[in-house]
């Protein structure tokens, strides 16, 4: 039996939370810094499954709760613009069952393409928000989403970034609840979202975000005031209003101010931060990413000060803060770079890109470890810019470049990223083809390496590494019709992949290549799991 | 009471997630309150990898603020001048090159030796980090790493008397 106190992550704490508060799915799809929770859940007993997609996770998840079940989804911030055309009707429809859609921010981009602050969906949705600062917190708010969820018969979000989800702390677990059992009650007009049940279903989720914002407005509830000297806070001088991490922060940061931690970040306990604010003598809000609640308090006609605008780029910490606080806009120092990542040695993407650099290809990259091939030795990718988006932008290339041009174009994706979105690309490809053909190169190490090594429906395996049905990519692609499919083993079959590509890019004409061969770190893996077993 | 701020920094592969977890797990069954942080993704793939550790009666960020870290640990010296900045003035740094003379029959084990130089600077019982040393790795690599602990230890404690 686990201790109830423990040391653990931001993501094992919603993993543990789950488990407690009897989550009967949780599903998702790996990113960084998100991907830990479903692993931690699934090591837990779960049940927790690896979706394709975010988009199919989070309806999946929608249907658990439709189902009366308590039900957890997660996803990296990039995520949920794949998941977003769900989520945004699954407010209308509400549900039954809790649905919490944990979303993990990664500012500074530590491992993403973009700095999306996911506290503008909550509002764009109309979606509860809650946003923890600790490991502690992000246990709590978990299983208080759910009781939310449930109260309201919405969905709620919880808002994680990396140094939540990453960041080790202490945790007192509570107990373990029954959930709800799970049942089936018809509800045509509240669940089918045409347009005559929609306009009813908008009216009523804006009733229930009021009750929401009520819930909001409740000291303790959507906010929670840490008074650092005590006292009344009429007399501080200083008030800090501030949101997840960045509370703690702020603390250290002005351990005599009066920080107005912000629990709910949608709907805004408005009303909480007008009276703190004016209670204050001078009020500052602390915020990473977007200036958010710096807007919305200025929007009511709140007085506060925000932060320059050097300070929306990249994490907070304590020293930013202090800078904030002293209106200190000076430059910077810059932190000395350390060592880039790199592809492993004997990474079996390097042939390829090895190649593709020698061959003078343009190459529409995608996101996963492989995006490494942009940087030396290699620089052999042209762009990257959302899961799945190598076949598209290859393609529009492909259309409008001179014939000399296009036929140096070349989509490269991995297995994992190519199920996710690459398999509409392909539709594409075969019902609008370019007239110089096309070539992708699925680059098929069998996991899901930039994330560490998860599975997906190519590996045959699901979530805890048990057998699963495979999806089987060349096959995939045969069946959609296009009409050169080629499986080649970079390891072993150089010369062949040279001439294969040479002539797939000559001869035009639609390919798709896969270059297969296990990642080495998940036959290492594989090994020492062998070894112990 | 004195809050410990320490780092331990190096490369994707060298265990520097590993030992960190050992260094909060130590401090965390000595009662002390936690923070861990550090950065995932693109690190480890042989790049720059680098974890703070925080611990006293209570501590807030989990970020060490730059220039206040008491200890830095290097298990990779190409490490230095991206974290030497962080050290307080009187901060202790400990590198591999303190483990170079100390005949460490297994290599993989640096991380935690080096682990053993630090624990002779912090209040934490030993038990507590053989404890967390077995609770972090699995069996078979129990005996290994508490010798190489131990075996750092003792040379940081030497240190320590002839200072």
């Amino acid at each position: 039996m686990e201790s109830k106190r423990q040391l653990l992550s931001g993501n094992e704490a919603v993993a543990w939370a789950a488990k407690d508060a009897g989550v009967r799915l949780g599903a998702g799809y790996p990113g960084t810094p998100s991907t830990e929770i479903l692993e931690a859940l699934g090591a837990l007993g779960g049940p927790a499954e690896w979706s394709p997609n975010e988009k199919v996770a989070l309806e999946v998840a929608l249907g658990a709760a439709y189902g009366n079940a308590r039900a957890l989804v997660t996803m990296k911030h990039v995520g949920l613009n794949v998941a977003a055309d769900p989520l945004f009707t699954a407010a209308y429809t509400g549900a039954p069952g809790a649905l919490v859609v944990v979303v993990a921010d990664d500012p500074g981009m530590a491992s993403s393409q973009n700095e999306q602050d996911s506290r503008r969906y909550a509002v764009a949705a109309g979606v509860p928000m809650l946003e923890p600062a600790d490991s502690q917190e992000a246990y709590s708010m978990t299983i208080e989403a759910m009781h939310l969820a449930e109260q309201w018969l919405l969905p709620v979000l919880l808002r994680l970034t990396t140094r939540v989800s990453h960041s080790k702390s202490i945790v007192v677990r509570g107990e373990q609840a029954a959930p709800p059992p799970v049942g089936f009650v018809r509800d045509i007009p509240g669940r089918v979202m045409v347009p005559g049940h929609a306009r009813q279903a908008h009216r009523r989720l804006r009733e229930k975000l009021r009750q929401a914002a009520a819930w909001s407005e409740t000291p303790g509830c959507g906010t929670r005031l840490w008074n650092g000297r005590g006292g009344p806070v009429s007399s501080h001088p200083l008030g800090i209003v501030a949101d997840g991490v960045a509370v703690l922060h702020a603390r250290e940061a002005a351990p005599e101010a009066a920080v107005l931690q912000v629990r709910m970040v949608h709907p805004l306990p408005i009303e909480a931060i007008r009276q703190f604010a004016h209670s204050v003598e001078r009020c500052v809000v602390i915020e990473e990413g977007d200036p958010v609640l710096v807007d919305a308090c200025r929007a009511a006609g709140i007085l506060v000060a925000g932060k320059p605008e050097p300070f929306r780029f990249g994490e907070l910490n304590v020293g930013r803060v202090r800078r904030i606080l002293a209106g200190d806009t000076s430059p910077e120092p810059m932190p000395p770079a350390g060592k880039p990542p790199q592809l492993c040695a004997g990474c079996p993407h390097r042939t390829v890109f090895n190649l593709l650099r020698d061959m003078q290809c343009i190459v529409s990259g995608d996101i996963g470890c492989y995006t490494l091939g942009a940087l030396p030795p290699f620089d052999a990718m042209d762009t990257c810019v959302c899961m799945g988006a190598s076949i598209g932008v290859g393609l529009g290339l492909r259309h409008v470049l001179p014939d000399e041009e296009a036929r140096r174009v070349v989509s490269v994706i991995g297995d994992s990223t190519f199920i996710h979105s690459g398999l509409t690309g392909i539709a594409e490809m075969v019902y609008n083809p370019p007239p110089t053909g096309h070539v992708v190169i699925i680059l098929d190490n069998e996991t899901t390496a930039m994330t560490g090594l998860q599975e997906h429906p190519g590996t045959g395996r699901n979530l805890c590494h048990e057998p699963a049905t495979r999806l089987v990519l060349e096959d995939v692609c045969r069946a959609m019709g296009v009409p050169n499919v080629v499986v080649i083993d970079p390891g072993k079959e150089q010369v062949r992949l040279a001439e294969t590509l040479g002539r797939a890019l000559r001869e035009g004409g639609l390919w798709v290549v896969v270059v297969r061969r296990p990642c080495l770190l998940s036959t290492i893996r594989q090994k020492k799991a062998e070894v112990q077993s | 009471m004195k809050a410990y701020n320490i780092a331990i920094a190096g490369l994707g592969g060298q265990g520097i997630i590993t030992a960190s977890d050992i260094l909060a797990d130590a401090a965390f069954r000595a009662g002390y309150d936690v923070k861990k942080a550090e950065v995932h993704g693109m690190s480890q793939r042989g790049g720059s990898v680098n974890t703070d550790v925080r611990f006293g009666r209570e501590v807030l960020s989990p970020m060490v603020p730059d220039g206040q870290l008491d200890a830095l640990v290097l298990v990779d010296e190409t490490q230095e001048p991206v974290n030497r900045h962080r050290l307080r003035p009187d901060g202790c740094l400990i590198g591999p090159a303190a483990v170079a003379n100390m005949a460490l029959p297994n290599p993989k084990t640096l991380n935690v030796a080096l682990l053993g130089l630090l624990s002779a600077q912090l209040p934490l019982p030993i038990e507590a980090w053989h404890e967390a040393i077995r609770h972090a790795l699995p069996e078979k690599a129990h005996a290994a790493n508490l010798g190489a602990f131990d075996l750092g230890r003792r040379h940081g404690e030497t240190a320590n008397g002839e200072s």
